[in-house]
């Protein structure tokens, strides 16, 4: 006679299991494997595993010299190239003292602004594909690509700069960008105002994310939550209001805050500094003072023996340069502290008991870049 | 009473925000002049790329196949991933002196980064950028240029 053998019935409904969301998923917007642990469709941890695209750009920093780290930071966040390469330009001119012309100030910080708005268009554009209106990418690309002819125009690349070095600019700004970027601020204006229309005031948009993934204040703090994500908790992080560098504190701007810390909050969050970095370029724009577009440089930059550190406000959060030098031409230990990096850690907390479809949503308004996480 | 006011309310809101949404498409669908798509490979003949355009590192030549290069080399210490290679000859000056000059500028594109730093480096500006960006090829090693033309030699008033 055949043995029977009774498996245990397990109540499926019940079970927790684990399923890979990455690396290669469209809403990951990059190489990043989440090993989410569900129950029916509620999450109920998750893991990210990082190191998909992880490159050593911290150990390659120690065998460049400095004007060459510059192009490594591109490559870290590549939607705010210039921000990341302003990082490290001020590390060394501040450890240098080198006072740099008041021009690249200007400069810097309308490319900055520029580059800020472009970052916070390909992530509406995203956000809104993650949500399920494949519009939206269409709509944001178009405008994108007005500021990315400007930078084509100026720079030369549309994506990976390497416009800035230490003491100032590799050229000069091409005689056309002034009168494109104040073309570009009047033809943006009224296109942003097609971005509330389609996806802002959508109710299945704003059902989905108002209430759903919720970061308080004070785990945005211990998460080390910056940027959009972190002052939509209400967590006052702007480093370019608290320790401006440039000429933010020439230029009046609001830093915009927000209180519940939901999905819906960090959205509004980028979209009202677009209107933010719109206004602080249109202070600026018209008021670049002439002069040269680099101070002198040694041939040869060493920095004084000792450590630095030097924090600017990326367009996804706080990037920290921690830079040993030992007095040589390359630094002994480069360490960035990159702001993706620690907005990820606060994902498993805010997406527990959320659906599965909402930890998209989340992971959407967190805005990722994975090659940042990494490096 | 109220609650079903508010039922209703909620389904005017809903299809107000759709019909929002679709009039921004519906406005773009009937108007074809904002078009932004570039056909590509059709428009070729016309598409001209920006004066600072980063294509490719190239050295320049005039019409006597000539450059401004002196093999100095330095443009290789800059470089912060070895895509220049400088391979430097020497020749007998007529006053008996050994002159070094460039034999060989090889420069790998495929490695090449585009930061620019050889270009701001070179103390001749001998490099510039070129616009070519079609840089597709089959085999590999059709990437790794010899950027100094055969037989090409120095303009005469280039000094170190
Ligand atoms: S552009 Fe940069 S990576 Fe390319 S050859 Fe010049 S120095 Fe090297
Ligand atoms: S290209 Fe310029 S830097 Fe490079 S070897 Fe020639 S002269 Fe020197």
């Amino acid at each position: 006679m055949k043995e029977v053998i009774n498996l245990p019935v397990k109540n499926i409904e019940e079970e927790e299991y684990h399923i890979n969301m990455g690396p290669q998923h469209p809403s990951t917007h990059g190489v990043l494997r989440l090993v989410v642990s569900l129950q029916g469709e509620i999450v109920k941890s998750l893991k990210p595993h990082c190191g998909y695209i992880h490159r050593g750009i911290e150990k390659m920093c120690e065998k460049d010299t400095y004007p060459q780290i510059i192009h490594l930071t591109d490559r870290m966040d590549y939607l705010s190239a210039h921000i990341n390469n302003h990082a490290v330009c001020l590390l060394v001119e501040n450890a240098l003292e080198v006072e740099v012309p008041e021009r690249v100030k200007y400069i810097r910080t309308i490319i900055d602004e520029l580059n800020r708005i472009a970052s916070h268009q390909l992530w509406w554009c995203s956000f809104g594909m993650d949500m399920g209106g494949l519009t939206c990418y269409f709509y944001g690309l178009r405008d994108r690509e007005k500021i990315l002819d400007i930078f084509e125009e100026s720079f030369g690349s549309r994506l990976l700069h390497s416009y800035y070095t230490p003491g100032g600019l590799m050229m000069d700004i091409h005689p056309n960008f002034q009168a494109n970027v104040k073309a570009f601020i009047k033809y943006f204006r009224k296109k942003i105002k097609d971005y509330d229309d389609l996806l802002t005031g959508n109710v299945i948009m704003q059902l989905r994310t108002k209430g759903v993934g919720i970061l308080s204040r004070e785990d945005a703090i211990s998460y080390g939550v910056t940027g959009p994500s972190g002052r939509a908790s209400g967590f006052a992080c702007d480093v370019r209001k608290h320790h401006p560098y440039g000429v933010y504190d020439k230029v009046d701007f609001k830093e915009i805050m927000g209180t519940k810390g939901d999905t819906f909050e960090r959205y509004m969050m980028r979209m009202n500094e677009m209107h933010e970095s719109m206004k602080i370029i249109e202070q600026l724009i018209d008021n670049i003072p002439a002069g040269d577009y680099s101070a002198k440089m040694k041939a040869v930059i060493k920095l004084p023996a000792g450590e630095y550190y030097q924090r600017v406000e990326a367009s996804r959060g706080e990037l920290g340069v921690y830079c040993i030098s030992d007095g040589n031409k390359t630094p002994y230990r480069m360490k960035f502290r990159s702001p993706n990096f620690s907005n990820l850690s606060a994902l498993d907390h805010i997406s527990r008991g959320v659906k599965i479809a909402d930890l998209v949503a989340i992971g959407g308004s967190l805005d990722y870049v994975i090659p940042d996480i990494d490096r | 009473m109220n609650s079903i006011f508010e039922y209703f309310a909620d389904i005017f809101h809903t299809v107000k925000s759709l019909l929002t949404g679709m009039k921004v498409t519906g406005r773009y669908f009937f108007s074809p002049g904002e078009i932004v798509t570039q056909q590509y490979p059709e428009n070729r003949k016309t598409l001209k790329m920006y004066d600072r355009f980063k294509g490719e590192v190239i050295m320049p030549h005039n019409d006597h196949n000539e450059h401004r290069c002196t093999g100095c080399g330095i443009c290789e210490t800059a470089c912060p991933n070895g895509t220049i290679e400088i391979i430097q000859a020497r020749i007998d000056m007529p006053d008996g002196k050994k002159k070094r000059i460039i034999d060989k500028h090889i420069y790998h594109l495929g490695m090449c980064t585009f930061c620019g730093l050889c270009i701001k480096a070179c103390p001749s500006d001998a490099l510039a950028w070129g616009q070519e960006f079609e840089h597709a090829v089959f085999d590999r090693s059709k990437l790794t240029k010899t950027l100094n033309q055969p037989g090409s030699s120095i303009i005469k008033d280039i000094v170190e």
